[in-house]
Protein backbone atom coordinates (compact mmCIF):
# COMPACT_ATOMS: atom_id res chain seq x y z
CA UNK A 1 0.00 0.00 0.00
CA UNK A 2 1.61 3.37 -0.89
CA UNK A 3 -0.40 6.42 -1.04
CA UNK A 4 -0.16 10.47 -0.88
CA UNK A 5 -2.50 13.03 -0.07
CA UNK A 6 -2.05 16.71 -1.27
CA UNK A 7 -2.77 19.85 0.84
CA UNK A 8 -6.00 20.19 -0.72
CA UNK A 9 -7.34 16.81 -0.06
CA UNK A 10 -6.14 17.01 3.51
CA UNK A 11 -8.00 20.55 3.80
CA UNK A 12 -11.25 18.68 2.07
CA UNK A 13 -11.09 15.87 4.70
CA UNK A 14 -10.66 18.18 8.00
CA UNK A 15 -13.27 20.37 6.76
CA UNK A 16 -15.48 16.86 6.27
CA UNK A 17 -14.67 15.88 9.87
CA UNK A 18 -15.21 19.57 11.38
CA UNK A 19 -18.44 19.70 10.11
CA UNK A 20 -19.81 16.41 9.53
CA UNK A 21 -18.92 15.35 13.35
CA UNK A 22 -16.78 17.76 15.83
CA UNK A 23 -19.70 20.56 15.29
CA UNK A 24 -22.53 18.01 16.38
CA UNK A 25 -20.66 17.86 19.43
CA UNK A 26 -18.30 14.64 18.52
CA UNK A 27 -14.81 15.00 21.12
CA UNK A 28 -12.78 14.04 18.92
CA UNK A 29 -11.67 12.18 15.48
CA UNK A 30 -8.72 10.77 13.82
CA UNK A 31 -8.49 9.31 10.53
CA UNK A 32 -5.95 6.61 10.45
CA UNK A 33 -4.64 3.96 8.12
CA UNK A 34 -4.16 0.36 8.97
CA UNK A 35 -0.68 1.06 9.75
CA UNK A 36 -1.60 3.14 12.80
CA UNK A 37 -0.79 6.70 10.97
CA UNK A 38 -2.46 9.73 11.52
CA UNK A 39 -3.66 11.05 8.63
CA UNK A 40 -6.27 13.59 9.88
CA UNK A 41 -6.64 14.66 13.55
CA UNK A 42 -9.30 16.93 14.98
CA UNK A 43 -10.74 17.56 19.08
CA UNK A 44 -12.80 19.95 19.78
CA UNK A 45 -10.27 22.03 21.99
CA UNK A 46 -10.52 20.08 25.17
CA UNK A 47 -9.08 16.36 24.32
CA UNK A 48 -5.91 15.62 25.57
CA UNK A 49 -5.43 12.22 24.37
CA UNK A 50 -2.49 10.71 23.50
CA UNK A 51 -3.71 10.33 19.86
CA UNK A 52 -0.38 8.41 18.69
CA UNK A 53 -0.75 5.67 21.20
CA UNK A 54 -4.60 5.45 20.03
CA UNK A 55 -3.91 5.40 16.74
CA UNK A 56 -1.38 2.13 17.26
CA UNK A 57 -3.99 0.35 19.42
CA UNK A 58 -7.00 1.17 16.93
CA UNK A 59 -4.88 -0.22 13.97
CA UNK A 60 -4.05 -3.12 15.92
CA UNK A 61 -7.23 -3.95 17.43
CA UNK A 62 -9.08 -3.24 14.26
CA UNK A 63 -6.55 -5.91 12.61
CA UNK A 64 -7.51 -8.34 15.61
CA UNK A 65 -11.12 -7.90 15.27
CA UNK A 66 -11.05 -8.47 11.68
CA UNK A 67 -9.04 -11.84 12.27
CA UNK A 68 -11.47 -12.76 14.53
CA UNK A 69 -14.55 -12.18 12.31
CA UNK A 70 -12.17 -14.38 9.39
CA UNK A 71 -12.02 -16.98 11.93
CA UNK A 72 -15.95 -17.78 12.39
CA UNK A 73 -16.84 -17.06 8.64
CA UNK A 74 -17.23 -13.48 8.98
CA UNK A 75 -16.11 -11.07 6.04
CA UNK A 76 -15.75 -8.31 9.16
CA UNK A 77 -18.13 -7.10 11.97
CA UNK A 78 -20.00 -3.85 11.14
CA UNK A 79 -20.59 -2.00 14.10
CA UNK A 80 -17.43 -1.62 16.57
CA UNK A 81 -17.85 0.14 19.38
CA UNK A 82 -16.49 0.64 22.72
CA UNK A 83 -18.75 1.84 25.67
CA UNK A 84 -17.33 3.76 28.63
CA UNK A 85 -19.14 5.82 31.37
CA UNK A 86 -18.31 9.17 30.05
CA UNK A 87 -16.58 8.62 26.78
CA UNK A 88 -17.24 5.79 24.11
CA UNK A 89 -15.05 5.26 20.57
CA UNK A 90 -16.54 4.32 17.37
CA UNK A 91 -14.43 2.58 14.23
CA UNK A 92 -15.64 3.02 11.46
CA UNK A 93 -13.54 1.33 8.38
CA UNK A 94 -13.25 3.70 5.11
CA UNK A 95 -12.45 1.79 2.07
CA UNK A 96 -9.95 -1.36 2.67
CA UNK A 97 -6.94 0.85 4.04
CA UNK A 98 -8.01 3.61 6.40
CA UNK A 99 -9.81 3.59 9.61
CA UNK A 100 -12.30 6.46 11.27
CA UNK A 101 -11.80 6.93 15.30
CA UNK A 102 -14.78 8.64 16.47
CA UNK A 103 -14.53 9.80 20.56
CA UNK A 104 -17.79 10.69 21.99
CA UNK A 105 -19.56 11.72 25.29
CA UNK A 106 -23.37 10.75 26.76
CA UNK A 107 -24.68 13.98 24.87
CA UNK A 108 -24.73 12.33 21.26
CA UNK A 109 -26.81 8.78 21.01
CA UNK A 110 -24.91 6.20 18.85
CA UNK A 111 -27.47 6.33 16.65
CA UNK A 112 -27.07 9.94 15.74
CA UNK A 113 -23.44 9.20 15.67
CA UNK A 114 -23.25 6.26 13.36
CA UNK A 115 -25.45 8.12 10.47
CA UNK A 116 -23.14 11.12 10.35
CA UNK A 117 -20.06 8.55 10.71
CA UNK A 118 -21.71 7.01 7.58
CA UNK A 119 -22.28 10.50 5.58
CA UNK A 120 -18.63 11.52 6.89
CA UNK A 121 -17.29 8.53 5.33
CA UNK A 122 -19.18 8.84 2.35
CA UNK A 123 -17.72 11.88 1.61
CA UNK A 124 -13.98 10.80 2.88
CA UNK A 125 -14.81 8.08 0.35
CA UNK A 126 -14.48 10.86 -2.42
CA UNK A 127 -12.27 12.77 -1.29
CA UNK A 128 -9.52 9.60 -1.27
CA UNK A 129 -10.42 8.60 -4.61
CA UNK A 130 -9.52 11.89 -5.77
CA UNK A 131 -6.36 11.04 -5.82
CA UNK A 132 -6.08 8.10 -8.28
CA UNK B 1 5.05 2.72 4.70
CA UNK B 2 5.95 5.67 5.95
CA UNK B 3 2.94 8.29 5.80
CA UNK B 4 4.24 11.70 4.97
CA UNK B 5 1.91 14.97 5.82
CA UNK B 6 2.40 18.04 4.18
CA UNK B 7 0.14 20.30 5.57
CA UNK B 8 1.36 19.33 9.22
CA UNK B 9 5.09 19.44 7.78
CA UNK B 10 5.67 15.72 9.31
CA UNK B 11 6.64 12.32 8.24
CA UNK B 12 5.69 9.02 10.44
CA UNK B 13 7.85 6.34 9.99
CA UNK B 14 7.21 2.78 11.79
CA UNK B 15 10.03 0.56 12.83
CA UNK B 16 9.92 -3.07 14.52
CA UNK B 17 12.16 -4.69 16.68
CA UNK B 18 11.11 -8.78 15.62
CA UNK B 19 12.76 -11.70 17.16
CA UNK B 20 12.58 -14.91 18.89
CA UNK B 21 10.70 -15.05 22.71
CA UNK B 22 12.44 -13.56 25.77
CA UNK B 23 15.17 -12.16 22.81
CA UNK B 24 15.18 -8.95 24.48
CA UNK B 25 12.70 -6.74 22.39
CA UNK B 26 10.53 -4.75 25.33
CA UNK B 27 14.06 -4.35 26.78
CA UNK B 28 15.11 -2.56 23.82
CA UNK B 29 12.58 -0.58 23.94
CA UNK B 30 12.33 0.17 27.50
CA UNK B 31 15.98 1.22 27.74
CA UNK B 32 15.29 3.81 24.80
CA UNK B 33 12.07 5.13 26.82
CA UNK B 34 14.35 5.66 30.08
CA UNK B 35 17.51 6.63 28.10
CA UNK B 36 15.55 9.24 25.76
CA UNK B 37 12.91 10.31 27.96
CA UNK B 38 12.33 14.32 27.26
CA UNK B 39 11.64 13.26 23.34
CA UNK B 40 9.02 10.86 24.45
CA UNK B 41 5.74 12.73 25.54
CA UNK B 42 3.59 9.53 25.99
CA UNK B 43 3.47 7.08 28.20
CA UNK B 44 5.19 3.36 26.72
CA UNK B 45 2.07 1.30 25.70
CA UNK B 46 2.84 -2.72 26.43
CA UNK B 47 -0.08 -5.19 26.24
CA UNK B 48 1.40 -7.78 28.46
CA UNK B 49 -0.25 -11.30 29.17
CA UNK B 50 -0.11 -12.05 33.19
CA UNK B 51 3.27 -14.03 33.10
CA UNK B 52 4.75 -10.20 31.52
CA UNK B 53 5.59 -11.35 28.00
CA UNK B 54 4.29 -9.78 25.19
CA UNK B 55 0.67 -10.44 24.52
CA UNK B 56 0.10 -7.97 21.04
CA UNK B 57 2.81 -5.40 21.11
CA UNK B 58 4.62 -2.37 22.76
CA UNK B 59 4.65 0.77 20.90
CA UNK B 60 6.27 4.00 21.57
CA UNK B 61 6.14 7.00 19.71
CA UNK B 62 9.98 9.00 19.52
CA UNK B 63 10.18 12.83 18.21
CA UNK B 64 13.47 12.78 16.17
CA UNK B 65 13.54 16.48 15.50
CA UNK B 66 13.54 17.95 12.03
CA UNK B 67 14.59 16.87 8.72
CA UNK B 68 13.83 18.94 5.64
CA UNK B 69 12.12 21.26 7.36
CA UNK B 70 9.91 17.95 8.90
CA UNK B 71 8.97 16.94 11.92
CA UNK B 72 9.96 13.21 11.94
CA UNK B 73 8.51 10.79 14.20
CA UNK B 74 9.70 7.58 14.77
CA UNK B 75 6.92 4.62 16.10
CA UNK B 76 8.90 1.84 17.66
CA UNK B 77 6.96 -1.30 18.13
CA UNK B 78 8.12 -4.58 19.35
CA UNK B 79 6.42 -8.11 18.09
CA UNK B 80 5.25 -10.92 20.62
CA UNK B 81 8.05 -13.23 20.04
CA UNK B 82 6.18 -16.82 21.31
CA UNK B 83 5.84 -18.53 18.11
CA UNK B 84 2.05 -19.41 18.79
CA UNK B 85 1.09 -15.44 18.05
CA UNK B 86 2.30 -15.55 14.61
CA UNK B 87 -1.11 -13.47 13.35
CA UNK B 88 -0.23 -10.91 15.63
CA UNK B 89 3.02 -10.59 14.66
CA UNK B 90 1.64 -10.52 11.15
CA UNK B 91 -0.67 -7.59 11.85
CA UNK B 92 1.62 -5.14 13.41
CA UNK B 93 3.87 -5.99 10.57
CA UNK B 94 1.22 -3.94 8.28
CA UNK B 95 2.87 -0.61 6.99
CA UNK B 96 6.39 -1.21 8.45
CA UNK B 97 9.52 0.42 6.78
CA UNK B 98 11.87 -0.86 9.09
CA UNK B 99 12.91 -3.93 11.28
CA UNK B 100 15.05 -4.49 14.02
CA UNK B 101 16.05 -8.30 14.35
CA UNK B 102 16.75 -8.93 18.14
CA UNK B 103 18.68 -11.95 18.15
CA UNK B 104 19.24 -14.04 21.49
CA UNK B 105 22.56 -14.75 21.45
CA UNK B 106 22.10 -17.57 24.08
CA UNK B 107 23.56 -20.46 22.92
CA UNK B 108 20.65 -22.78 23.46
CA UNK B 109 18.42 -20.71 21.45
CA UNK B 110 20.38 -20.52 18.25
CA UNK B 111 17.61 -22.56 16.28
CA UNK B 112 14.84 -20.47 17.70
CA UNK B 113 16.98 -17.18 15.94
CA UNK B 114 16.84 -18.84 12.73
CA UNK B 115 13.39 -20.06 12.81
CA UNK B 116 11.97 -16.65 13.77
CA UNK B 117 13.66 -15.17 10.88
CA UNK B 118 12.17 -17.29 8.62
CA UNK B 119 9.86 -16.21 10.11
CA UNK B 120 10.23 -12.49 9.65
CA UNK B 121 10.82 -13.28 6.25
CA UNK B 122 7.68 -15.29 5.29
CA UNK B 123 5.20 -12.63 6.87
CA UNK B 124 6.84 -9.81 5.23
CA UNK B 125 6.08 -11.86 1.76
CA UNK B 126 2.20 -10.89 2.87
CA UNK B 127 2.46 -7.80 2.49
CA UNK B 128 4.78 -8.20 -0.99
CA UNK B 129 7.40 -7.28 0.77
CA UNK B 130 11.37 -9.00 0.88
CA UNK B 131 13.11 -9.45 4.06
CA UNK B 132 15.99 -8.55 0.75
CA UNK B 133 14.73 -5.23 0.53
CA UNK B 134 13.59 -3.73 3.22
CA UNK B 135 15.92 -1.65 5.64
CA UNK B 136 16.93 -4.51 8.35
CA UNK B 137 19.89 -4.15 11.17
CA UNK B 138 21.17 -7.04 13.14
CA UNK B 139 21.46 -6.73 17.10
CA UNK B 140 23.46 -10.06 18.46
CA UNK B 141 21.57 -9.30 22.25
CA UNK B 142 22.31 -10.44 25.77
CA UNK B 143 26.33 -10.37 25.22
CA UNK B 144 26.41 -9.41 28.93
CA UNK B 145 25.66 -13.56 29.91
CA UNK B 146 29.09 -14.54 28.61
CA UNK B 147 30.20 -12.66 31.66
CA UNK B 148 28.80 -14.64 34.00
CA UNK B 149 30.23 -18.03 31.94
CA UNK B 150 26.57 -18.88 30.46
CA UNK B 151 27.60 -20.46 27.22
CA UNK B 152 26.90 -17.40 24.00
CA UNK B 153 27.37 -17.80 20.29
CA UNK B 154 30.04 -16.19 18.85
CA UNK B 155 29.40 -13.45 16.48
CA UNK B 156 30.83 -15.36 13.34
CA UNK B 157 28.02 -18.22 14.12
CA UNK B 158 25.32 -15.50 14.29
CA UNK B 159 26.53 -13.85 11.04
CA UNK B 160 26.58 -17.07 9.07
CA UNK B 161 23.21 -17.97 10.90
CA UNK B 162 21.31 -15.41 10.23
CA UNK B 163 23.29 -12.60 8.15
CA UNK B 164 25.05 -14.36 5.46
CA UNK B 165 22.87 -13.68 2.72
CA UNK B 166 21.23 -10.26 4.27
CA UNK B 167 24.30 -8.84 4.63
CA UNK B 168 22.90 -6.67 6.89
CA UNK B 169 24.73 -4.23 9.90
CA UNK B 170 25.27 -6.06 12.83
CA UNK B 171 25.55 -5.01 16.35
CA UNK B 172 26.39 -7.23 19.40
CA UNK B 173 24.35 -5.57 22.24
CA UNK B 174 23.56 -6.01 25.64
CA UNK B 175 19.99 -4.39 25.92
CA UNK B 176 19.72 -4.87 29.58
CA UNK B 177 23.04 -2.82 30.52
CA UNK B 178 21.79 -0.80 27.26
CA UNK B 179 25.41 -1.65 25.11
CA UNK B 180 24.42 -0.97 21.36
CA UNK B 181 20.63 -0.21 22.00
CA UNK B 182 20.89 3.52 21.06
CA UNK B 183 23.28 2.42 17.61
CA UNK B 184 21.21 -0.02 16.53
CA UNK B 185 18.30 2.30 17.22
CA UNK B 186 19.93 5.33 15.37
CA UNK B 187 20.84 2.73 12.46
CA UNK B 188 17.53 1.82 11.49
CA UNK B 189 16.36 5.15 11.26
CA UNK B 190 19.53 6.68 9.24
CA UNK B 191 18.53 3.50 6.80
CA UNK B 192 14.72 4.29 7.05
CA UNK B 193 15.16 7.99 5.94
CA UNK B 194 17.77 6.90 3.35
CA UNK B 195 15.39 4.42 1.80
CA UNK B 196 12.23 6.73 1.94
CA UNK B 197 14.34 9.50 0.89
CA UNK B 198 14.75 7.36 -2.78
CA UNK B 199 11.48 6.91 -2.33
CA UNK B 200 10.19 10.50 -2.72
CA UNK B 201 12.77 10.66 -5.54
Amino acid sequence: MSYTFDHKQLDALEEVLQQGLIDLGVHCVVLIDMSGNIIVNLDNGRMKHDVYSLAALAAGNFGAVSTMAKIIGEDEFSLLFHKGKKENIHFSKVMKDFLLVTIFGKDVSLGFLRLKVTEAVEEIKKILQSQQ
Amino acid sequence: MAFINVKRKEVQVKIVYYGPGRGGKTTNLEYIYNKFNDRIQTEMVAIKTHGDRTLFFDFMPFDMGQIKGYDVKIQLYTVPGQVKYDATRRLVLRGVDGIVFVADSLAVRREKNIHSLKNLQDNLATYSKSIHKIPLVMQYNKRDLSKQGIPVLSQDTLEKDLNSRLKAPSFLASALEGKNVAATMKKIIVMVMVSLQKELQ
